[in-house]
């Protein structure tokens, strides 16, 4: 019973406290800062030379964080081969 | 895993083939259309886990080689990173061959336009070296995670389909 109480105390309060903090969020589909879009969507094609502006922001403007997502598959890669491998030492 | 029916059978056959062209659509057409190398290389993938399915382990572990998958990944992997540092002579990932000319080196017009195989420089190499890496690494994923899962099959024990 009182485990319950609790529970119910602490979901209302966390509630409360999300549901304040939702009202200050901007409408949806409405972005606060556009200047960086602006500029992707009007340089894309010219610097990058690539019509898929989406892209030319993973694999131009952002590539170091593709290449940390490679590295992530890498070590799955690895990390898959470690735990199935058969052949070893004692 | 027994291999599966021969209905099961004769459409895997047919259909992985379709499903590794989209595939390879897709990752070429990384910086034209909606996709990229993750993506495509993920469908590519689905080629290896149908046959897989198909046709059990034991056939499949025959077929293909470990070894080849080991080489598109490492191979993929070296490819993206020595793409970005042969830029580095402006910056780290610096897109050099773009409006260069050559490979990939076509300018693309401002606005709506159909659209070339022959643009955006790195983009369409990184691509391609990106999809090259996502297909052996998830296909090796899936030739390893099947070795371990069955271990008694690579003993050389017989396997029998459903129909024999």
């Amino acid at each position: 019973m009182k485990a319950r109480i609790f529970f119910l105390i602490s979901i209302l309060l966390v509630g409360g406290l999300l549901w304040t903090g939702l009202q200050a969020v901007h409408p949806f589909g409405i972005p606060g800062e556009t200047p960086m879009d602006d500029y992707f969507i009007a340089n894309a094609q010219g610097e990058a030379a690539a019509n898929n502006v989406v892209t030319s922001i993973v694999f131009d403007y952002r590539g170091f964080d593709t290449l940390g997502e490679g590295a992530v598959l890498f070590t799955a890669v690895i990390s898959v081969a470690a735990l199935f491998r058969k052949r070893g030492h004692n | 895993m027994n291999p599966l029916s021969v209905v099961a059978r004769t459409v895997c056959n047919l259909f992985a083939w379709f499903l590794a062209v989209f595939g390879i659509y897709v990752i070429i057409h990384g910086h034209l259309t909606p996709g990229g190398g993750f993506q495509g290389g993920a469908v590519v993938a689905t080629f290896m886990a149908f046959l897989l399915v198909a046709h059990g382990g034991k056939k499949m572990q025959s077929w293909v080689k470990k070894d080849i998958f080991t080489l598109m990944e490492c191979g993929g992997l070296t490819l993206f990173i020595s793409a970005g540092l042969l830029g580095m002579s402006n910056t780290f990932f610096y897109n050099f061959l773009a409006k260069a000319g050559g490979l990939f080196g076509s300018a693309v017009p401002i606005g709506p336009n159909p659209g070339a195989l022959n643009t955006s420089g790195t983009i369409a190499l990184m691509n391609l070296s990106v999809g090259l890496e996502v297909v052996g690494g998830l296909s090796m994923i899936l030739l390893y995670m099947f070795s371990g899962a069955h271990p008694e099959e690579s003993l050389g024990r017989e396997e029998a389909g459903h129909d024999r």
